[in-house]
């Protein structure tokens, strides 16, 4: 006899409907290896075909999931290999052409983002990545659901800085050439320290080249309900408590999602890969990390204590999520960014969450600065020094960092810019006047740190 | 098949004729009903069923519109659901 507990039920319930506890994006990573060819059309040709084999019932699966588990299931995404790596042994390596293969393949099967529009160049570039390099902004401009990453440093390998700086032009150029949608493309594109591949969020979203042919990736995600568990505690439960609360909840959206994630693969026939229980937020009321800041007893987010609650949130998150399932992947943690979260976009509004702040939180959160609207005329070298300084947080600590910033063509600090849908919106905030360029300008590589004498 | 099992939540503000509508559209769609309970929640009605829809020769999206549709008529809120996510989200 099977048996049912209506208060799990309500629950449930409660968490989906009030709680915005939902799969933020089933990702299929899909290798393009075996796409590779001396000729640009073939290889477009093989990727766009490969594509469709694959993914043209992610969407309709995905649906039919949702419909059955009543969840929903929000975005359909692809990740691919690093393209950098598939278009350079072609004699015309057009990778702008590659990119619009992508974009079509991508509107063709219905799916709302493909990542993988990607270089791994920590150590520095091939020929192919330098060329890949400088397509980024104009495939960026001419694409609607690309989305595209690079690698600039790993724990082992250091930071490349003539890396960074190219990056960082990478960033302004995709930001002027979407001016007419307030630097849009800049929101698509985001640079790492130790990126992650098998991340199934997005921008950062590739098929890492020690991936297998194909898999199924899972994000899910819920602020809201976590916000919602801590709100329902005692106003002066002890923090081990409060822990506590956050562990079971991520176990229960873990839950969730693995069991989205293998039907899914079931259904398409593929493996399932991971489960990468992130927090992620959105603009909609109440599915906020800084919101679960205020329910920890912090003003606000940017408040003193914010990285301290930060930092228990993210080891908590992961906990619970350990317990869940075997395969926890991806970024699994909090995310933190600006333009993404009612809360965040508030705090930074009124002044009280500065991007100084927001970097010692990365230092503890899932990934990095991320979504944050900066004044358009701010130098490339300063982008350059704020993209070093987020790298190195990542390199000396071991863990993912990344930096998405929109350098707003035409705006300057306090004007307000809107993306729209996810993306959301926010005030552009203000950057540190001080010149970083010659620092930015010596190029080279910052050597791997040492990983003993820990201190 | 615990595939085949699935969970409808009904709720909304008490009147007569909840339970009579509900079931009479499962029997019209071959759905077994095997378990009942009801309870109030902040002044509104909340019923949950347990049914198993193996011998039901329609798909789940039309048990689900069609309950979802007989909810509506008599104002009342219908979440219908595959019970797997209750028992993973809540069981280690």
């Amino acid at each position: 006899m099977a048996d049912f507990n209506e208060k799990d039920i309500i629950e449930t319930i409660q968490m989906i409907k009030v709680h915005h506890l939902d799969i933020r994006t089933t990702t299929l990573a899909l290798s393009l290896r075996d796409c590779i060819s001396e000729d640009i059309k073939v290889t477009g040709d093989k990727i766009y075909n490969k594509i469709i084999k694959y993914a043209k019932n992610l969407k309709k699966y995905a649906d039919d999931l949702e419909n059955e588990f009543s969840i929903p299931i929000i975005n359909k995404r692809i990740a691919i290999t690093p393209i950098s790596l598939i278009g350079e042994s072609a004699k015309n390596p057009d990778y702008v052409y590659l990119a619009q293969v992508l974009d079509k393949a991508a509107n063709e099967v219905g799916v709302d983002f493909i990542g993988g529009y990607s270089a791994l160049v920590e150590k520095g570039c091939t020929k192919g990545d330098e060329i890949f390099l400088e397509s980024i902004p104009e495939a960026l401009a001419k694409t609607s659901k690309l989305c595209s990453s690079v690698n600039l440093a790993t724990s082992k390998a250091g930071i490349n800085m003539k890396g960074v700086l190219k990056v960082a032009d990478i960033i302004k150029k995709s930001a002027e050439l979407t001016a007419d949608k307030d630097g849009l493309g800049a929101a698509k594109f985001v640079c790492f320290c130790n990126s992650v591949s098998d991340n199934p969020f997005m921008a950062g979203a590739y098929c890492g080249i020690n991936e297998p042919e194909c898999a199924l990736n899972i994000g899910v995600s819920g602020p809201g309900v976590v916000r919602w568990a801590i709100e329902n505690m005692p106003k002066d439960a002890p923090l081990g408590e409060v822990a506590n609360i956050i562990k079971k909840t991520a176990f229960k959206i873990t839950t969730t999602g693995e069991l989205i994630g293998r039907e899914l693969a079931q259904r398409l026939n593929i493996p399932f890969g991971v489960i990468d229980l992130s927090l992620a937020p959105t603009p909609a009321q109440g599915d906020s990390v800084a919101g679960i800041f205020q329910a920890m007893g912090l003003e606000q987010a940017g408040a003193h204590g914010t990285t301290a609650a930060l930092a228990m949130l993210n080891d908590a998150v992961k906990k619970g999520g350990i317990m869940a399932s075997s395969y926890v992947g991806g970024l699994s943690g909090a995310f933190i960014p600006v333009s993404e979260d009612a809360g965040m976009i508030e705090a930074a509004k009124q002044g009280v969450l500065t991007i100084d702040k927001l970097e010692a939180m990365t230092s503890v959160c899932s990934v990095g600065l991320d979504m944050i609207a900066i004044p358009g005329d701010t130098p490339t070298t300063t982008i350059a020094g704020m993209i070093a300084d987020e790298m190195a947080i990542g390199m000396i600590n071991k863990k993912t960092t990344a930096v998405r910033v929109i350098p707003v063509p035409n705006k300057k600090e306090g004007e307000w810019v809107k993306f729209g849908g996810l993306l959301g919106e926010a005030p552009i905030m203000s950057m540190s006047k001080l010149d970083s360029s010659n620092f930015v300008n010596r190029s080279g590589r910052i050597p791997a740190p040492i990983h003993s004498l820990n201190n | 098949m615990s595939k085949d099992k699935i969970l409808i939540t009904i709720s909304g503000l008490d009147k007569v004729g909840i339970v009579a509508a509900i079931s009479n559209t499962l029997a019209q769609l071959d759905v077994n009903i095997e378990d009942i309970k009801q309870t109030i929640m902040q002044d509104h009605f909340v019923m949950m069923m347990l049914c198993d829809i193996t011998n039901s020769k329609n798909s789940f999206k039309t048990i689900k519109e069609e309950l979802i549709k007989s909810g509506e008529n008599i104002g009342m809120e219908v979440w219908v659901q595959r019970k797997e996510i209750f028992d993973k989200m809540h069981t280690i």
